[in-house]
């Protein structure tokens, strides 16, 4: 049962406070995208084995949603961070790079 | 026969005698006693019968590894099946029965299988369900059920409770051996907080039956000084009869405590179930003697070395007066020199060692003990209990070149360390060729959070033979456990023991090692399920290569012990078959917990009135006492309809829907949904919420809206009324509340978290009534207050004022067809309300109604309800609600996806209604079928109904359902068979019955 650090009340919660929501950074397609852009927001999910980027939202708790960044194999976490941002911030990139240099997830590095 | 002996027994208070009953016999034990011991010390050596062939078990180990001896526990509301007999402590008026067994434990039917078994060979299960399926359910499955199965599912309610602690420490130390303690001690006194669990009663595990010397004091000793020490130091919390169930991400465990299994007591818990989260996990968790496949090695009698010594030294039970001992490993001769000095026969040590030196043998040599090297037990003598064994030598096929009479056989193996808690998580094991087992690696340990890791071993566990070794091991780890946890005081003088000389043991899996058909069919590897060596080589054979795969079809490993004598066994034989190497056809899983916990202990306090909470409505007292028939809609309870005596649920019904539609009806319209949108960019937020235009919603006005996930399929639906420019307040379906909210929250959040909007879930600040009905209106100005006219209140407005002595907001909203108001008042004064409406509404004959007559009425009405027209496939385009869905707006959740040209299929199934021919109600659920086939041989459908009653208002059954082309349909009748056979006849028709003009609720 994973422990995350909620980054916005400040609790090292437990997986039962905690409600996933899959893939972090998804880019919104709407109406006038292409199909094909459409389709992969909708239903394409990277599922790597290591490095990957994840929304959970501290349900029972303070109800705010963040991001994790977590390795799946081991299930080392290296950081969690604000949902209100469009990329993984520099010191959480920063932290991945200590633990698994050369790492890549879609086009972030 | 086994028996009691005279002295001794270190656990025994032989002071204090236990009356117990076990399949009826009345026996006495002694206060300290295990129901195994107390059994065995009764003479009863038989417990029990296997799952497969129903041959005589009798007891094999002493502890949490024995596979036969489990029984069923207690009788009725205490019953409980597969305890085991040597994890049982005895107590007073203890009632336990064998199980397995048919007529009984003595007399057999089910033995019978023992002599057909080689029809019964492993996959016997897979390979008859390749049968013709009558053969197997005529034939097969009754004689299977008959003979099948560990003991007996309980039938009658739990009558003990259980709980749940929830615990945080720096260092959870599992195992109150020697190991144990010596880890705790050390990480104690590096000031880290410590929790030290035993599964036992007892603190010291085999140390102390082996006689063993720590710090130049008897182990014993050097226990009960540790052990104390270990009381008095605040950072120390210790627990017997404790056990570690398993271990999982980032530090968390289970501990299985069994509080009062040893002295039942009513009005305390029987289990609990410590929720630990630990920065780290040292697992002291010994070591499992393995048997040695030899013929009969099952039959009562036969039992593990290291238990015929524990059994001796903890309960001064003789296992026989003769007792042969069998092993490839120096260990067993501690049971020889036991025996002996307990003044017991030992008539051969027989080692298939060719050869072997080392001060234990000499000991033994010196006891006068006949030692046999090179030499195997060929078979065991006897049909329902050990009557002696043929010797052999090792090397052969198993030519008997004498026969021992004996009582009883002590064999070892050697020992497995128990790596079961280290891998749960991840841990992984590297193969000892010297001790022939595997063992933790420690370079590749369970990772934590941090990504270092969380979980170490200590002593056996680690593989660790001797006591000098365990314990330097331990006191290295549990300083190393308390330094990962940030503690670091100064480290405290290790206790230390002598080196000890030991031969090398040498690997059996077979024995004698050339023995032919005939003996490895009566060699089992799984007791418990009937495993035997020539199973596991039939598998191979059958081309069964990988573990798992041969797990699954011998079965091996798969029952309650989950393999913990067998797995080392069973793989020697499969990699032997296979000709590959041990590590290399590697374990299998081992998965939590590491022995069964009890159903109540998971569960905890989440039972009965607490498993879930009950949400009351401010009137829930109300419909309780006035024949609620409840109905459960998410965590509320809502009352279907309000039974009158004499009354069946149906007639009610009817009544309720007939009342409200020509009078007046009282709807509890409280557990609907009630979200306040507030905030600058709300109507921009509403507009992307829901597929109508909200922005343009006028102060004082409702509307309908439809919500769609961003897949475009229909979520919720509800009221929308503007309260001011930036404030609306949304109506949600009575169970979806708490998910709108978080659906709302959740695109606020990480999608539009620059937008100025606040939203908060008010659903419980209100008690909310419809009041229902051509009297609606009179009543409330009967009570009085604010003007509810048609001209003051018009349809799909909303207003606050005063009813009576009530602040009430009231909407002008229908979901009945009728006249109605829905009205909302402070939580706390909903009773008082509901009340005025009750005296008020009295001469109107009013009565309240409950969720059918809604459905009914909504129904009459065509209007959809979430859960029933939508099912979480259909857009609102299905449901001909194209009305609420905005061409105007650019973007709201759903529109992309319902561009899609699945979404745009006219052959999409689409709502209409349905009228039976002769009146009668349509199945619900039921297909309509059209022309042909589809490739698995079933009718074609065209069709399906999504809700249907009887209207009582029209005479006869209406339904609504979804329909290919429905709305071009028309008057076409359709086929809906029912599952009886039955054909139903139903016309297409609108879906509005009742009132299509809307005359009755715009009045
Ligand atoms: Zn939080």
């Amino acid at each position: 049962m994973l422990i995350l650090h909620c980054p916005y009340c400040g609790t090292d919660a437990d997986e039962t406070e905690l409600a996933p929501g899959g893939e972090a950074h998804l880019k919104r397609f709407g109406p006038g995208s292409q199909d094909a852009d459409f389709e992969a927001y909708l239903f394409a999910r990277e599922n790597p084995m290591g490095v990957h980027f994840e929304r959970w939202r501290h349900a029972n708790g303070c109800g705010k949603w963040f991001h994790a960044a977590r390795c799946t194999t081991t299930l080392e976490v290296f950081g969690t961070y604000s949902a209100q941002t469009l990329d993984p911030p520099q010191e959480i990139r920063d932290a991945i790079t200590a633990k698994r240099p050369g790492w890549r997830w879609r086009d972030f590095a | 026969m086994s028996t009691r002996l005279a002295s001794g027994g270190r656990h025994l208070d032989r002071s204090r005698s236990v009356d117990f009953s076990f399949n009826g016999k009345r026996l006495r034990g002694f206060q300290g006693d295990t129901l195994a011991s107390a059994l065995l010390a009764n003479g009863q050596m038989l417990v029990g019968r296997s799952f497969k062939y129903h041959r005589p078990r009798g007891i094999l180990a002493s502890g949490a590894e024995e596979p036969n001896a489990l029984v069923n526990m207690g009788k009725s509301g205490q019953f409980e099946p597969n305890q085991q007999a040597t994890t049982q402590q005895l107590f007073d008026g203890l009632y336990a029965t064998s199980q397995n067994h048919w007529p009984s434990l003595e007399f057999d039917i089910g033995v019978l299988n023992n002599y057909v078994s080689k029809f019964l060979p492993s996959g016997f299960y897979y390979k008859t369900f390749m049968a013709p399926r009558a053969a197997w359910k005529h034939v097969f499955e009754p004689i299977v059920r008959q003979s099948a199965g560990l003991g007996k599912a309980p039938k009658d309610r739990d009558d003990d409770f259980y709980e749940h602690f929830h615990v945080h420490t720096d260092v959870l130390i599992i195992g109150g051996g020697i190991a144990g303690l010596a880890a705790a001690r050390q990480a104690a006194a590096a000031g880290a907080q410590v929790m030290l669990v035993e599964q036992t009663a007892h603190w010291g595990g085999r140390a102390v039956v082996d006689g063993a010397e720590i710090d130049g004091m008897p182990a014993a000793d050097w226990v009960k000084n540790t052990v104390e020490d270990l009381e008095n130091a605040e950072n120390v919390h210790l627990r017997t009869r404790a056990m570690g169930a398993g271990v999982f991400d980032h530090g968390y465990a289970l501990v299985y405590e069994r509080l009062t299994d040893h002295a039942p007591e009513p009005g305390l818990p029987r289990h609990r179930l410590w929720r630990v989260r630990a920065k780290q996990i040292v697992t002291a968790t010994g070591a499992i003697e393995r048997p040695l496949s030899f013929a009969g090695n099952d039959l009562p009698g036969v039992m593990l070395a290291g238990a015929v010594r524990d059994y001796v030294a903890n309960w001064a039970v003789s296992p026989g007066d003769r007792t042969v001992v069998v092993t490839n490993n120096d260990d067993a001769y501690r049971t020889a020199l036991a025996l002996k000095q307990a003044g017991l026969e030992v008539p051969a040590v027989i080692d298939a060692r060719t050869h072997a030196q080392s001060p234990v043998i000499d000991a033994v040599r010196e006891a006068g003990i006949r030692i046999e090297f090179g030499r195997a037990v060929a078979k065991v003598k006897g049909r329902a209990r050990v009557e002696g064994v043929g010797l052999a030598t090792q090397a052969g096929e198993g030519a008997v070149l004498e026969e021992i009479s004996c009582d009883a056989v002590a064999m070892s193996g050697g020992w497995s360390p128990v790596v079961h808690l280290w891998s749960h998580c991840g841990g992984k094991l590297i193969w000892d060729e010297a001790q022939a087992h595997f063992r933790p690696d420690p370079d590749l340990p369970p990772l934590g959070a941090d990504g270092a890791g969380f979980v170490r071993t200590a002593g056996s566990a680690s593989g660790a033979l001797s006591t000098a070794d365990v314990l330097a091991d331990a006191d290295g780890q549990g300083r190393a456990a308390a330094m990962a946890a940030g503690h670091k005081k100064r480290k405290k003088a290790g206790p230390r023991a002598e080196t000890e000389i030991a031969a090398p043991m040498e690997p059996v899996w077979i024995m004698p090692q050339g023995a032919g058909p005939n003996l490895r069919q009566k060699m089992w590897l799984d007791y418990q399920n009937d495993v035997k060596v020539s199973d596991v080589q039939l598998a191979a054979h059958e081309g069964y290569e990988s573990v798992e795969h041969t797990k699954r079809y011998t079965t091996l490993g798969m029952a309650t012990d989950q393999g913990k004598l067998c797995n080392i066994n069973g793989l020697a034989v499969l990699s032997d078959a296979l000709n590959a190497g041990i590590p290399q056809v590697g374990t299998t899983t081992f998965r939590p917990p590491y022995t069964p916990i009890s159903f109540g202990a998971i569960a905890g306090e989440a039972r009965a009135e607490t498993f879930q909470p009950l949400r009351r409505t401010a009137m829930h007292d109300w419909h309780e006492k006035n024949g609620a028939y409840w109905e459960p809609v998410g965590h509320w309870r809502r009352p279907f309809c309000y039974q009158r005596d004499g009354e069946s649920i149906e007639q009610a019904v009817l009544r309720e829907v007939n009342n409200t539609r020509q009078s007046l009806g009282l709807l509890d319209a409280s557990t609907l949904g009630k979200i306040l949108v507030k905030g600058p960019d709300a109507g921009r937020f509403l507009d992307m919420m829901y597929t109508n235009m909200m922005s343009t919603l006028k102060p004082g006005r409702c509307r309908y809206g439809l919500m769609c996930s961003e897949n475009g399929f229909l979520s919720d639906d509800g009221v929308v009324a503007r309260i001011d420019d930036d404030t609306f307040l949304c109506h949600t379906t009575s169970g979806g509340a708490d998910r709108i909210h978080a659906h709302m929250e959740e695109w606020l959040q990480t999608e539009w978290w620059d937008w100025k909007v606040w939203t908060v879930n008010l659903t419980e600040q209100y008690a909310q009534v419809a009041v229902v009905g051509p009297k609606a209106r009179e009543v409330l100005e009967l009570i009085g207050g604010m003007d509810v006219s048609a001209e003051a209140l018009p349809f799909m407005t909303w207003k606050d004022g005063r009813i009576g002595d009530f602040n009430a907001r009231v909407y002008r909203i229908s979901f009945s067809g009728e006249l109605s108001f829905e009205i909302a008042v402070d939580a706390h004064r909903g009773q008082a309300f509901w009340d005025a409406l009750l005296e008020a509404g009295a001469e109107f004959g009013v009565m309240p109604y409950g969720t059918e007559a809604l459905h009914i009425m909504r129904a009459e009405k065509g209007f959809i309800m979430i859960g029933d027209e939508s099912d979480g496939t259909v857009i609102p385009q299905d449901l001909g609600l194209h009305w609420a869905i905005s061409k105007k707006k650019a973007d709201f959740l759903g529109k992309r996806a319902q561009e899609r040209a699945h979404m745009t299929d006219p052959d999409r199934w689409q709502l209409v209604g349905l009228e039976t021919l002769d009146g009668s109600v349509l199945p619900d659920g039921a297909y309509a079928v059209g022309e042909g086939e589809n490739a698995n041989g079933q009718r074609n459908v065209q069709g399906r109904v999504t809700s249907t009653y009887h209207s009582p208002t029209l005479g006869k059954g209406i339904a609504m359902g979804l329909v290919r082309h429905g709305p071009e349909r028309m008057g076409e009748v359709l086929d809906f068979p029912g599952t009886d056979g039955q054909s139903n006849k139903a016309r297409i028709v609108s879906p509005v019955f009742y009132d299509p003009e809307g005359e009755k609720q715009n009045v």
